[in-house]
């Protein structure tokens, strides 16, 4: 029954998104081969199919986030399952190495990719593995990304989501949000870095600002300040720690609210600012210095959207990128503050697929060329 | 800097003294020189403090008796009163209203409220106005040691009526920083509307104010990471405990080995967006790993970045959506550190594109105390004066910056200082500036041109000699003078080795200001007019001939009178000037005689220089004709004195003697058509977006429609290039061959600038004239 297209793109369906610190990589599963199809397929392909569909981990750091699958998605005609692969960009030259055993290059694929890696590591792909990337921008791939799962997603689990009573920590849940008319819309992407655009239709968007406090940010200065080498251990650092020891709030100066400004108590005054006293610098813990360095980032991006914002005159924003991966502390955060200092004009969106839309955006390229 | 700090260390005997004492053995037991550092305490009243994290700021409000020249006609009615004697010079004691601003570390607080308390004599003062963030720690300590009541203010409310007051009152007191410009501090003329900006205070934690007016302001924001974040991360970084050292730290390290630049991504620059390569795309993104150790310096140096840009980009931010161009930088995050004005620079010209500049302010650190102080003072309504920052009583900008020439530290320790004048009379723009935000007095920037400022500064030491020889002269009776004189000697002669070193230590540094600051210093040590007995004598010999004078004037034709007037008014401003021939050096004469020949003006307003000859058979002359043309004449002199200039209490006098050998002038007078007033300044030179609002009201009453500024100080130092919304006259000889050699004449070169505004034709005056 399937509607074979023939100005299709051959197989493997491929979007990859190289960034500073991860490489997304997106790969459609046909699930309607016909055996026609099977009969005719190399056996390179075969072997690609099966060892990413039958395993969840590549390698040491190679991860597919299985409960992001899409699964019977109809894509240029044909059905199949989207799977969402991570690995740390600097196990690219594991990957080609990969490629180049497997003798990816002899399907004569094109691979689209995105993020400054598809620019750093061309030549890495021609030498080391022999293939040709098809470069592409990363905000064009984020947007056409974005749009298209959020476009997709009918079924099953709900894409976008918001936290409901965000400035009531015992009554805060995710729920799901329908994005109907998206426009216009701010789209924050936290990778490594930061990158703000306001999106006003799929083909109009604009790099409003960006910041340089990210994601790696986090990571870098955890690392510095409490020896752990990954996310995940910084994050769960970060979840048993208290940041109030290490941040000095509003109350530490004022005594409480500082009212004539309308500065409640609670409020950091200055991050790290219990840090300039000797005492205080060798009585906090670890998991407290991973906490202040978790909030100080997530609340200043907070900040800088908020302004931006107000400045673009767009009330809905939409939060992703891999640093909000597995975080709902910074997601809660995010949206406590977009409620909290706007007044509850801003409402803070996630979407379920957070650092994979670049790749996505690269796929749609292979398959429908803008 | 570096050169010249070592070489000065190489030159003066007295470096070994002055060598550089860690504050951390400085402590209780430091004795405090009173006479540089609380003077004028016996007489204080109403104190205010504003403690920070590390230093102090003590304001307080005294009264200052120095020694004022006054000139007295004597009673010509009685016989023997009429000595041979122009008028009676007599030196009399004022007392003026001073502002005292001291800094200090924290460490010193103890001392000091030890030495206030012992040298405080008046006890009227119930209370103590007290901002910053260590109010509250030292509260008891303030009261207990000086027995005052300890009256706590808002901080913010603080900076920013501070920041107004320094603003509306000190010329050149903000500046844009530009780290690799000839001239890192390049000082900006303010705005007579100095409403709306932005002020970015960077404490702990970053404050963002929007003033709209002097008592309208809103907190619009801020943020978190300030200051505060960038000691407390870095010593948990770097393990290096102090600010400055942190500073330091990272002005030694490379940031690109901790942080993840657009390069390290792309490969090179993100060609599409116009990201250049060099771009921190992620702050720290190169430690996120457990495997590899990074330097204290580049941990330091990308923390500082990461800051310095994060705050740069809300203020821009802010600034964009409350549409504000000027966005004015404080805190102790800023203070004197180059590093941080230039990382904040950088940040905001590359948010902004170049749109906003980011200003930074000479007396940034007196904010709080002098917000604080005008708080408690209130009800002298200081607000309602104009004041002026003594040259001689303080110590100008970095006085105790670590990298600067360290001899000013030497002198008072960590001790910087402020004075602020409370002038006679409230000051005001001319109304006939063309542009009075764009208004710049002075004609060469010294701080600029280094030449420029190599050949003043030595012609400033080179004549001091003279200039002590002058004032010891000006005082026969007083057998002390020598002694004061060779004070003031050394406080000039150090002041002048302080600008060589740091030029910018007062705003721009001009003729003027090297002037005005010599002055400052002759006042200081009670020489208030070391000229007054040479101006009298010149005064009454040049009487003696003006009716000679008007009368050879009367002979001569209608246009060989013009010329004779104007040459008689540029002679007057040089004995030994010769007849030039014309042309001169600027010409313009002939289109000024086409202008005379038209219907007369309404009234001239004329900015006298020199006594003697120079007012008396120069100007007197020109005056005369000006009324007989039908022309009022608004006469403005120096309020106070100023080398051999003419004084308005002199001219008053010998306005009165010229009236009475002088119908002419008598009948202005009587008729009102001749006016006497002060110009507000007590300068060589003439600034004139701050004279007497008194001379503004005349010129706005009288529809002024021409200006004639005359001399070098007033014509060629300053307002050469002033451009005015009337016809102007300058008039000047250049008696400084380097002077005229600058502007391409020779020694007594002449200038003759006359200037008719854009779109007003002088000449339809003249074809309407028969």
């Amino acid at each position: 029954t399937s509607v074979q297209c023939d100005w299709c793109v051959a197989f493997p369906w491929f979007g990859m998104d190289i960034g500073g610190t991860l490489v997304k990589l997106v790969y459609f599963e046909p699930k309607d081969i016909t055996a026609e199809e099977e009969q005719e397929e190399v056996e390179n392909l075969k072997s690609i199919r099966r060892y990413l569909t039958s395993n969840i981990a590549y390698g040491t750091t190679g991860i597919r986030d299985v409960h992001l699958e899409l699964q019977d998605l109809t894509l240029c005609g044909r059905k199949g399952n989207l799977h969402f692969i991570r690995f740390p960009t600097h196990d690219l030259p594991v990957f080609l190495q990969m490629g180049r055993n497997k003798h990816f290059s002899s399907l004569h694929t094109t691979l689209c990719a995105t993020g400054g890696g598809a620019y750093k590591f061309e030549n890495d792909f021609r030498t080391m593995a022999d293939l040709q990337l098809h470069k592409l921008d990363e905000l064009d791939c984020l947007v056409r990304g974005v749009l298209y799962i959020d476009s997709v997603m009918s079924s099953g689990p709900s894409e976008c989501y918001y936290f409901e009573n965000p400035t009531d920590p015992d009554h805060c849940v995710q729920k799901p949000y329908l994005l109907e008319n998206p426009y216009p819309l701010l789209l924050v992407n936290i990778g490594s870095g930061v990158s703000i655009l306001a999106v006003y239709s799929e083909n109009n968007y604009k790099r409003v600002t960006g910041t340089s406090l990210g994601g790696g940010t986090f990571l870098g200065l955890c690392c510095l300040l409490t020896g752990c080498s990954t996310f995940e251990e910084a994050l769960e650092m970060a979840s048993e720690g208290e940041s109030t020891r290490v941040d000095k709030l509003v109350r530490d100066i004022y005594g409480g609210d500082y009212e004539r400004f309308g500065l409640p108590g609670w409020a950091v005054a200055s991050s790290f600012g219990n840090m300039m006293s000797k005492e205080k610098r060798e009585s906090v813990s670890k998991e407290d210095l991973a906490r202040a360095t978790l909030v100080t980032i997530t609340n200043n991006i907070g900040s800088i959207t908020r302004m931006c914002a107000l400045n673009e005159n767009i009330e809905r924003v939409v939060f992703v990128g891999n640093f909000l991966r597995v975080n709902t502390l910074s997601m809660k955060l995010l949206a406590y503050a977009m409620d909290y200092w706007s007044k509850g004009q801003l409402k803070a969106l996630f979407l379920r697929h957070e650092g994979y839309f670049g790749a996505v955006g690269a796929l749609l390229e292979l398959l429908h060329p803008s | 800097m570096c050169a010249h700090y070592a070489r000065s260390v190489e030159t003066s005997p007295t470096m070994a003294e002055c060598g550089r004492v860690d504050s951390h053995t400085m402590d209780k037991s430091i004795t405090l020189p009173p006479d540089e550092i609380f003077r004028n305490l016996e007489n204080a009243k109403r104190f205010a403090i504003d403690i920070g994290g590390s230093l102090t700021k003590l304001a307080y409000y005294s009264t200052v008796k120095h020694k004022v020249a006054k000139v007295r006609s004597f009673d010509h009615s009685t016989k023997e009163a009429a000595s041979d004697k122009l008028y009676e010079i007599s030196v009399q004691e004022e007392v003026t209203a001073r502002l005292h601003f001291i800094k200090f570390e924290n460490a010193y607080i103890e001392t000091c409220l030890d030495f206030i308390k012992d040298h405080l004599v008046n006890t009227e003062t119930k209370v103590i106005k007290a901002t910053g963030g260590g109010a509250h720690k030292f509260k008891v300590l303030i009261e207990r040691k000086l027995g005052l009541k300890v009256d706590k203010e808002d901080e913010m409310s603080c900076l920013i009526k501070g920041c107004n007051f320094v603003l509306k009152n000190i010329p050149h007191e903000a500046f844009v920083y530009a780290k690799h410009a000839d001239s890192e501090f390049r000082f900006q003329t303010t705005d007579p509307d100095i409403f709306p900006y932005l002020l970015v205070n960077i404490g702990s934690g970053v404050s963002i104010a929007k003033v709209e007016s002097e008592d309208k302001f809103e907190r619009i924001g801020g943020s978190s990471i300030g200051g505060g974040t960038f000691w407390g991360l870095g010593a948990l970084l770097t393990k290096t405990k102090r600010f400055d050292e942190l500073l330091q730290l990272a002005s030694k390290g490379q940031h690109s080995s901790v942080d993840m630049l657009v390069k390290d991504i792309y490969g090179g620059s993100y060609g599409y967006l116009g990201l250049t390569g060099d771009l921190i795309a992620s702050s720290f993104g190169k430690s996120a790993t457990a495997d590899k150790e990074f330097s204290k310096e580049d941990m330091a140096k990308s923390l500082l970045h990461m800051i310095s840009n994060d705050i740069g980009q809300l203020a821009c931010l802010y600034a964009r959506l409350h549409n504000l161009s000027r966005v004015y930088f404080g805190g102790f995050f800023i203070r004197g550190h180059p590093l941080t004005m230039h990382t904040i620079t950088y940040s905001i010209n590359f948010f902004t594109k170049g749109e906003v500049q980011a200003l930074f302010l000479r007396h940034e650190g007196y904010l709080g105390a002098i917000g604080a102080f005008l708080k408690g003072a209130e009800e002298d309504n200081p607000n309602q004066y104009s004041w002026g920052e003594n040259y001689a009583g303080s110590s100008g900008l970095m006085s105790v910056s670590p990298d600067m020439y360290p001899m000013q530290r030497a002198r008072s320790g960590t001790f910087d200082m402020l004075e602020m004048d409370r002038l006679d009379r409230q000051l005001v723009n001319l109304p006939l500036l063309q542009e009075p935000s764009s208004y710049i007095p002075d004609t060469v920037d010294l701080t600029e041109d280094a030449p420029a400022r190599e050949y003043w500064l030595f012609c400033f030491e080179d004549a001091l000699d003279g200039v002590v020889k002058r004032a010891v002269a000006s005082q026969p009776d007083m057998p002390e003078a020598a002694v004061r004189a060779e004070k003031f000697r050394q406080k000039y002669r150090h002041k002048l080795q302080t600008l060589r070193y740091q030029p910018f230590a007062y705003g721009s540094l001009t003729v003027r200001s090297l002037l005005d600051t010599r002055e400052h210093c002759l006042n200081e040590f009670n020489f208030p007019d070391p000229y007054s007995k040479i101006k009298e004598r010149e005064n009454d010999v040049a009487l003696k001939y003006y009716q000679k004078v008007v009368k050879s004037l009367e002979e001569l034709s209608w246009e060989d009178r013009q010329f004779a007037l104007v040459r008689g008014v540029l002679a007057g401003n040089v004995f030994d000037w010769g007849a030039k021939a014309r042309p001169w050096l600027v010409d313009s004469y002939d289109q000024w005689l086409e202008r005379l020949k038209g219907p007369p003006h309404k009234c001239a307003l004329l900015f006298v220089d020199n006594s003697g000859v120079d007012i008396i058979l120069g100007v007197m002359p020109l005056v005369r004709e000006l009324l007989s043309r039908g022309t009022e004449v608004v006469l403005a002199s120096n309020s106070g004195p100023a080398l051999n200039d003419v004084t308005n209490g002199e001219l008053q006098i010998l306005t009165e003697r010229i009236a009475a050998m002088d119908p002419v002038i008598q009948s202005g007078l009587r008729d009102d058509r001749l006016t006497l007033v002060q110009n507000g300044s007590s300068s060589p030179c003439l600034d004139l977006s701050r004279l007497d609002k008194a001379l503004a009201m005349v010129v706005r009453e009288r529809k002024t429609d021409l200006v004639i500024i005359e001399g070098m100080g007033r014509a060629i130092h300053t307002n050469y290039f002033a451009t005015l919304s009337c016809e102007s006259l300058k008039l000047a000889v250049i008696k400084n061959s380097w002077l005229a050699d600058r502007l391409g004449g020779k020694l007594f070169s002449v200038v003759f600038k006359y200037e008719v505004p854009a779109g007003k034709p002088s000449q339809e005056a003249a074809v309407l004239t028969p």
